[in-house]
């Protein structure tokens, strides 16, 4: 049998957690690691259960009881702070009592070394531990760049989305938002009144004045679209000249008129560009939601534009509504 | 080209010449953006123009521009992640250059599709070794002298080091160590943390 010393040494260079137990479960010598948590504080002598807690199995509380747990996975704490949490095994020496419990950090590695300064030097050659402490960092660093990828997709797909939506010239939603406004307002059966707005004159300023003045003017009647209406009422650019207005739970046929002449009113008035006047108007026409059993987007929107029709055919700068009656006569 | 090794080519060349330099490069080279992603693969052809622009802009020659940047991912305050992960591989320059046999296994554990080229450590003596870099990733050699060179302040070594030449498109790097604790070195603790 080899002697204590060669022993001793032996556990050191294997194991430098480890503590040598008397078969009282008195500590008699422990690894250069462990005695590091605790310096200053003298291990030998003290038994092993009154410096550690057992968690699992909790119910080893005796030092018989911790000699027959031998083999098994032993999760323990120190009694005092830093209260870092350890794993070990029990080995029992063989003939005259006693045993050697092997221990070591299980994932509190990643507090242990900060909280006791290790170094690799604490650490026996085969231990996986700097493996397990540069993983952590190289898939922090991995995971935070994707991170960051990921933010700016995020971002970048939301500017996508918001200018998928939006008419680029006037700022306005566009065909397709009003589509998806529209579909959604029908699956949740909401009330809303839709007025197909028309500019008049409109290409004879293009035509005139050129595409600036144009374009010009097509943002001062998107402007004054906007502050005509409510905000949670949608104004759409669906096509060159042409707009929807969409009055979410507004259907009284009096205040709908009232927006419509406020609006030509306002497009009446001569919008300057580049010193000369460009004078337009707008003709409209409005039909409402629940001027139909079950509506459809296309069919609402036809019903507008019937409208709208009647009103160009009876002089320009008016506003209809659409009638059943005069549906079916188109 | 994977995106890190993009990534570290803007980010060294942002530090040390300028943001203006870096967008010009790009321009010249034509890529259409100016920002790599760190986890994206971008043709190889890309980082290649931009490393030729970057030459001629600079009027530097490829080797001496990639081992500049060999020194900057280790000794940059940008860098210190990459420092530490280098650190991780031993406690004396010497275990550092042992450990590079595994590098590029270690990197393929942190990041899966990034693939550097085999690094065979050759120990002639105590004092002299051979870093054999293998075909993959052209410059790499170059990179990895700036990278030995850095390294080996780090640790607070003094060491020569020349590329030898190529064999069989095996580029050769010579390690002869004078002292290997000649200075003090950085600090290297294991449990700091980012705040």
């Amino acid at each position: 049998m080899m002697e204590t010393a060669e022993f001793s040494t032996l556990l050191e260079t294997l194991c430098p957690m480890f503590v040598l137990l008397d078969d009282q479960g008195r500590i008699r010598q422990v690894g250069p690691t462990l005695q590091k948590l605790r310096p200053g504080r003298q291990m030998v002598g003290r038994g092993f259960l009154d410096l550690f807690e057992l968690v699992r199995p909790r119910a080893v509380t005796t030092v018989p009881a911790l000699m027959s747990v031998a083999g098994a996975k032993l999760h323990l704490k120190f009694h005092d702070e830093p209260r870092t949490a350890l794993k070990g095994l029990v080995a029992p020496l063989p003939g005259k009592g006693g045993a050697v419990v092997n221990l070591s950090f299980g994932i509190s590695i990643l507090d242990a070394v900060r909280d006791y300064a290790l170094t690799s030097a604490d650490f026996s050659g085969t231990d996986l531990a700097i493996e397990l402490l540069y993983l952590v960092e190289a898939k922090s660093a991995a995971m935070e760049a994707s991170r960051s990828l990921n933010l700016r997709l995020q971002g970048a797909m939301l500017a996508a989305e918001e200018q998928a939506y939006t008419d680029t010239l006037t700022g306005l939603k566009n065909r397709r938002a009003l589509e998806h406004l529209l579909s959604h307002l029908i699956s949740s059966k909401a009330d809303f009144a839709l007025m197909h707005l028309d500019l008049d004159f409109f290409k004879s300023v293009n035509d005139q004045l050129g595409h600036a003045a144009g374009d010009h003017v097509l943002k001062q009647s998107a402007r004054i679209m906007l502050e005509e209406t409510r905000g949670d009422d949608t104004v759409a650019r669906i096509g060159g000249d042409e707009f929807v207005l969409i009055f979410k739970g507004l259907m009284n046929k009096d205040k709908l008129s009232g927006i419509a002449a406020r609006l030509i009113a306002r497009m009446q008035e001569p919008i300057e560009f580049e010193g000369n006047p460009c004078r337009i108007s707008a003709s409209l026409g409005t039909a409402l939601s629940t001027q139909f059993q079950s509506p459809k987007a296309a069919e609402i929107l036809h019903a507008a534009d019937l409208a709208l029709y009647e009103a160009k055919r009876n002089g320009r700068s008016g506003h209809r509504f659409y009638s059943a009656l005069s549906g079916a006569q188109h | 080209m994977h995106g890190l090794i993009n990534r570290a080519i803007q980010s060294f060349v942002c530090a040390t010449y300028g943001h203006a330099c870096w967008l010009r490069a790009t321009e010249v080279a034509e890529l259409g953006f100016s920002e790599f992603e760190a986890m994206l693969i971008y043709d190889r052809e890309l980082s290649m123009n931009v490393l030729d622009a970057l030459c001629t802009d600079l009027n530097r020659s490829r080797a001496d521009l990639l081992e500049d940047m060999g020194t900057y991912l280790v000794s940059h305050p940008n860098m210190e992640g990459l420092r530490r992960l280098l650190r991780f591989g031993g406690v004396s320059y010497v275990e550092f250059l042992h450990s590079l046999d595994d590098l590029s296994d270690r990197v393929r554990l942190a990041v899966s599709d990034l693939q550097l080229p085999a690094l065979e450590l050759q120990e002639h003596s105590p004092a002299q070794y051979e870093l054999l870099c293998h075909p993959g990733l052209p410059g790499y050699s170059s990179v990895m002298v700036g990278i030995l060179r850095a390294m080996a302040d780090d640790y607070g070594a003094l060491v020569i080091l020349s590329h030898e030449g190529r064999k069989e498109q095996v580029d050769s790097i010579s390690v002869t160590l004078i002292e290997s604790a000649f200075s003090e070195g950085r600090q290297f603790d294991l449990g700091a943390r980012k705040p």
